[in-house]
């Protein structure tokens, strides 16, 4: 009988602790425990043998560090079948009569992905997909993936489990005191990533004991509808009399463990510190108690890497902006593969207080698979919101759903063939909530009822995928009712009817219902609330619109979604006061606000920079704003920190708010206007995450004329040279702050002269100094961000 | 001397003067105030604060310290080692949540990236500087004292030494630290270091901070 069939009806008891067993057996600091399946069989497979005789179904291999990062290919094969041989020899030998299986165990690789470390997604699966192929070789029952404190690694884990073999899979996360994974994620953004890629189970190990554990356990039960595992271990260890113990008995352990099974855990076992002892108690009195139904929750849920969103009562908002439809400054930004520009739109939005970012990157003359996917992997780095994925290419929607760290949101398919056999396997394989588009191979259907009749179609051909409905959700399309006056009444006719004859959610977009009318907003808002009274559970909108968010925050108040109405004051206390804005403009006249422009850029203070170059700009020239009052400020505050008057918080300050200046008068511009000095190429080099200091450069070089490309951190040496080659730049400036990736920046430099020899070769970090640059073969070495300006602007005078 | 333990923290106090020194200002303007008070709120609950830790037995011979786990023939180790017969090995980490906030605002704001930053520098050191005195007065009680901590970078003590200072403290399993390839710790405001254990208490040596160290243009340095 396979696993999961058994797990249907009966609790599966897994086994407990080995490394603190090996460590009793001489284990030594540092030795590799995985290396005693071919040096120590006999005392493994003993441990197993107790496991088995002790009552666990399933004993997990001795393989939890095996993989190709501290094993040549030859002694991790020799490692895994020695270590599958090694349990399957314990369940023969073991006297116990119970079903029994064995699990090839996977731990975590130890390194950090990207961005956040150096390990490349990719890598990280490829890296555990050599693992689990040799334990399918070996014949294992089913693979166990525990103690992952991290989801993204936790993704590439399962990934590679899935795609190299059919084996049930188990997943499990190592949770710290404050009830989420060492990178944030909490156990419901769990429960969403490892559902919808299609774990067979999934809990909690390691890191605590049962007690700290149990919130944690409650809320995966709350939330999975697959059986839920728990490994808890036997507390903290604790030094006594020169012996380590740990704190937690037995007998308490069993009984926390046997409250879990009567709350709805499905498999249990222990982790560190726990014995045979441990798991013959909990199998002695856990026997009796009945095994809790698995039920399906029928929750709709999405998540990133922190937490998840989930679909209830309370309309979830999706921000529309990160589309170039109909943006010009967008478009260029794609153009000019500016990410900044697409993140800062991420961030703005959240602030305006979305829950989903939309994120569509699709123009006609870019590569929108890497677009796609760079967008996502750069915004989950500074957006913690789960992303919609919005593509009509398959190939960058399964690019963009590989690398997404979460359960996103897919959008879209609809009810043509072609679109479906494109779409459904994708959401199969990487999990995901997808927006499905009532219409189909004849077209939008004029009514309601149509409209509803291809939603069925769709469910059902999600059905034969084994996507279950509460991973659908239906946008019934809002057609501008200047073309037809009946198709707003129409569409919400549909929400209504989906959400009650088809119990599904609906999502719009609700914009396009004005098209063609003048004052959008007003129509737009008012669709919006009748939308929502008639059921609507999301709406992909412009966060930035007050009349939208006046009707969102007016309907919860008016529906009994928000308690005392805090939600509202609060949004309200948000929105502009126009009449003192009107008494400010009357008093000030125009040349006061010039001073005031530069007093405002020392003092560092953005929105009124930002502000007030508006008003100048009014009666001004825009190069004589720059030339009179941008730059004069800006020399103030750059003399100042150079005579070590002013501190670099105060010149970043300043920085920031002539920025917000520059800002203003670019947007006036006409787009032709190239103002910039010349192009200079920035970087961190390879193997270095640190760019605090790269960034302050970029933004004082970008303040003073130069038209930085910003090409990020740990950039290899390929990547800068090609960059440099193709904008033919004269500059490029190289940071790293470490000694261990100066060596990446020589060999940077050896590339440049050898590809680039016009350009110029700028190094800055705290491991640098005049000697050590010349040494490494740049041309200048710049202490500070002011220091770089000064060379750059003397390359460029001498340039020109 | 075969089992990595682990401490949690409750928060130290925030020290403003050391998070200005790492931010490089000496006197704030009362606009830096304002950065420095906004960060500080935005950082509150941002941390977690963990240690693991383990004792190894040391020993000396011909210039080379062994530490049981390694061996390395740093001089400045050495001399800051030098009368202790145990090690307390240990990894500290204020964990990942900062780092994000840092790459978020060097989007929007490099000033307040920067502040963010320097907060983060200040946190780990009370940090370590907590557990450094837990593990003073725990050795104090047995009549043992302790040598200032010292870690790899520091000196002529190698990088490298972070290899074996993760193989032997678990440090991804047990706090959630990682080691790169260019031995760059993630979370990167974490501090791996040893702390010699003695039993004579060394007057000689006078305990300053930064007096062990060769690079005497430090913009970071204590002068007292």
């Amino acid at each position: 009988m396979n696993i999961t069939e058994y797990l249907q009806n009966n609790l599966v008891y897994l086994d407990g602790g080995m490394g603190t067993l090996l460590q009793e057996q001489g284990l030594m600091p540092g030795e590799l425990p995985e290396r005693w399946n071919l040096s120590h069989p006999d005392v493994i497979t003993k441990i197993h043998r107790d496991y088995y005789d002790a009552g666990s179904n399933v004993v997990s291999t001795n393989t939890f560090g095996a993989n190709l990062l501290k094993f040549s290919h030859e002694e991790l094969k020799n490692i895994i079948k020695a270590a599958v041989e090694n349990a399957r020899r314990a369940a023969e030998e073991s006297a116990g009569t119970q079903k029994k299986w064995v699990a090839l165990d996977i731990g975590p690789s130890g390194r950090m992905l990207a961005p956040y470390g150096d390990f490349d997604f990719e890598d990280a699966v490829s890296l555990f997909a050599e693992t689990v192929k040799l334990g399918v070789l070996c014949g294992v029952d089913l693979i166990l993936i525990e103690t992952m404190n991290d989801s993204y690694e936790t993704k590439a884990a399962l990934l590679a489990a899935k795609e190299n073999s059919n084996l049930p899979v188990f997943v499990s996360n190592a949770y710290g005191s404050d009830g989420k994974l060492m990178t944030g994620a909490s156990p419901a953004a769990m429960v969403s990533l490892l559902e919808g890629m299609g774990a067979d189970a999934i809990g909690v190990n390691c890191s605590l004991g049962p007690k700290a554990l149990s919130p944690i356990v409650e809320e995966y039960l709350k939330y999975s509808s697959l059986p839920v595992l728990v490994k808890p271990n036997a507390g903290l260890p604790k030094a006594v009399d020169g012996k380590t113990i740990y704190d937690v008995s037995a007998e308490e352990f069993t009984d926390e463990v046997c409250d879990m099974i009567k709350a709805g855990v499905r498999i249990c076992g222990g982790c560190c510190g726990t014995t045979p002892d441990y798991i013959a108690s909990l199998c002695r009195l856990s026997g009796g108690i009945m095994p809790r139904p698995i039920l399906e929750k029928e929750l709709t849920m999405v998540s990133s890497y922190t937490h998840a969103v989930v679909f209830h009562q309370t309309p979830v908002l999706i921000g529309e902006r990160i589309n170039p439809t109909g943006k010009k400054r967008f478009k260029e930004a794609l153009k000019k593969n500016e990410i900044d520009y697409i993140l800062k739109e991420g961030i703005a939005q959240q602030e305006k207080g979305v829950d989903i970012l939309d994120v569509n990157v699709g123009l006609p003359e870019i590569d929108e698979v890497f677009m796609l996917k760079t967008a996502v992997c750069q915004l989950q780095a500074v957006v913690d919101l789960p992303l919609q994925i919005d593509t009509a290419d398959p190939v960058a929607m399964e690019a963009a759903l590989r690398r997404y760290n979460g359960k996103a949101m897919i959008n879209s398919v609809n009810g043509k063939k072609e679109s479906m056999d494109a779409v459904f396997p994708l959401v199969k394989k990487y999990g995901g909530l997808v927006v499905a588009l009532t219409l189909d191979e004849n077209g939008i259907p004029d009514t309601a009822n149509e409209r509803v009749m291809i939603a069925e179609r769709i469910l059902a051909e999600a059905a034969k995928y084994g996507i279950s409905k509460k991973n659908l959700i239906f946008d019934p399309l809002a057609l501008t009712i200047s073309a037809d006056d009946k198709s707003g009444r129409e569409t919400l006719k549909a929400v209504r009817m989906i959400k009650t004859l088809l119990e599904c959610h609906t999502s719009l977009g609700v914009s396009n219902v004005s098209f063609g009318l003048p004052r959008r907003d007003i129509i737009n808002s008012t669709f919006f609330a009748l939308a929502l009274q008639n059921g609507l559970s999301a709406a992909i909108m412009n966060p930035y619109s007050d009349d939208m968010l006046k009707s969102y925050y007016a309907f919860l108040a008016l529906s009994g979604q928000d308690k005392n109405c805090s939600r509202f004051i609060e949004f309200a206390e948000t929105l502009p006061q126009p009449e003192s804005v009107a008494v400010q403009k009357t008093k000030k006249t125009e040349a006061e606000y010039a001073s005031e422009l530069q007093k405002n850029i020392i003092k560092g203070l953005k929105d009124a920079s930002g502000a007030l170059t508006k008003v100048l700009l009014k009666s001004e020239n825009p190069l004589d704003i720059i030339q009179n009052e941008i730059i004069p400020a800006l020399d103030i505050v750059g003399k100042g920190y150079e005579e070590k008057k002013v501190y670099l918080p105060q010149l970043l300050m300043s920085a920031e708010a002539a920025k917000a200046a520059f800002e203003v008068i670019k947007e006036s511009m006409p787009e032709s206007t190239d103002a910039n000095k010349c192009t200079f190429v920035l970087a961190t080099v390879q193997g270095d995450i640190h760019d605090i200091g790269k960034n302050i450069v970029k933004l004082l070089l970008e303040n003073y004329g130069f038209a930085v490309i910003d090409l990020g951190r740990d950039v290899p040496p390929e990547v800068i040279v090609s960059e440099v080659e193709k904008q033919h730049a004269p500059i490029a400036g190289l940071s790293a702050l470490m000694t261990t990736t100066v060596p990446a920046m020589e060999e940077t430099i050896k590339h440049l002269r050898n590809k680039t020899p016009w350009c110029k070769i700028i190094v800055g970090g705290a491991v640098l100094n005049p000697e050590y640059a010349q040494a490494i073969g740049a041309d200048f070495y710049a202490k500070d961000g002011m220091e770089a300006v000064r060379i750059a602007d003397n390359i460029y005078q001498e340039l020109n | 001397m075969n089992t990595v333990f682990l401490k949690s923290f409750a928060p130290p106090p925030v020290d403003r003067l050391e998070v200005l020194r790492y931010a490089g200002v000496k006197e704030p303007s009362p606009e830096t105030e304002a950065l420095l008070d906004d960060s500080l709120q935005e950082a509150e609950g941002v941390f977690s604060y963990a240690v693991c830790y383990r004792e190894f037995p040391v020993s000396f011979c011909d210039g080379v310290c062994d530490l049981s786990f390694a061996k390395t023939e740093s001089k400045d180790l050495f001399k800051n080692l030098s009368g202790s017969t145990s090690v307390v090995l240990f990894a500290a980490t204020v964990g990942i949540t900062l780092d994000r906030l840092v790459s978020r605002y060097s989007k929007i704001s490099p000033a307040r990236a920067l502040m963010l930053n320097a907060i983060g520098a200040e946190r780990i050191e009370s940090l370590c500087n907590a557990f450094n005195q837990e593990i003073t007065k725990e050795k104090k009680a047995l009549g043992l004292f302790t040598t200032p901590r010292f870690s790899p970078g520091y000196g002529d003590l190698p990088l490298a030494l972070q290899k074996d200072i993760f193989a032997v403290l678990d440090c991804p399993r047990k706090i959630g630290l990682t080691l790169n390839e260019s031995l760059i710790m993630s979370p990167t405001k974490s501090v791996t270091a040893l702390i010699g254990v003695t039993p004579c208490d060394r007057k000689n040596t006078k305990d300053r901070p930064c007096s062990g160290c060769s690079k005497a243009d430090c913009a970071f340095r204590r002068t007292i």
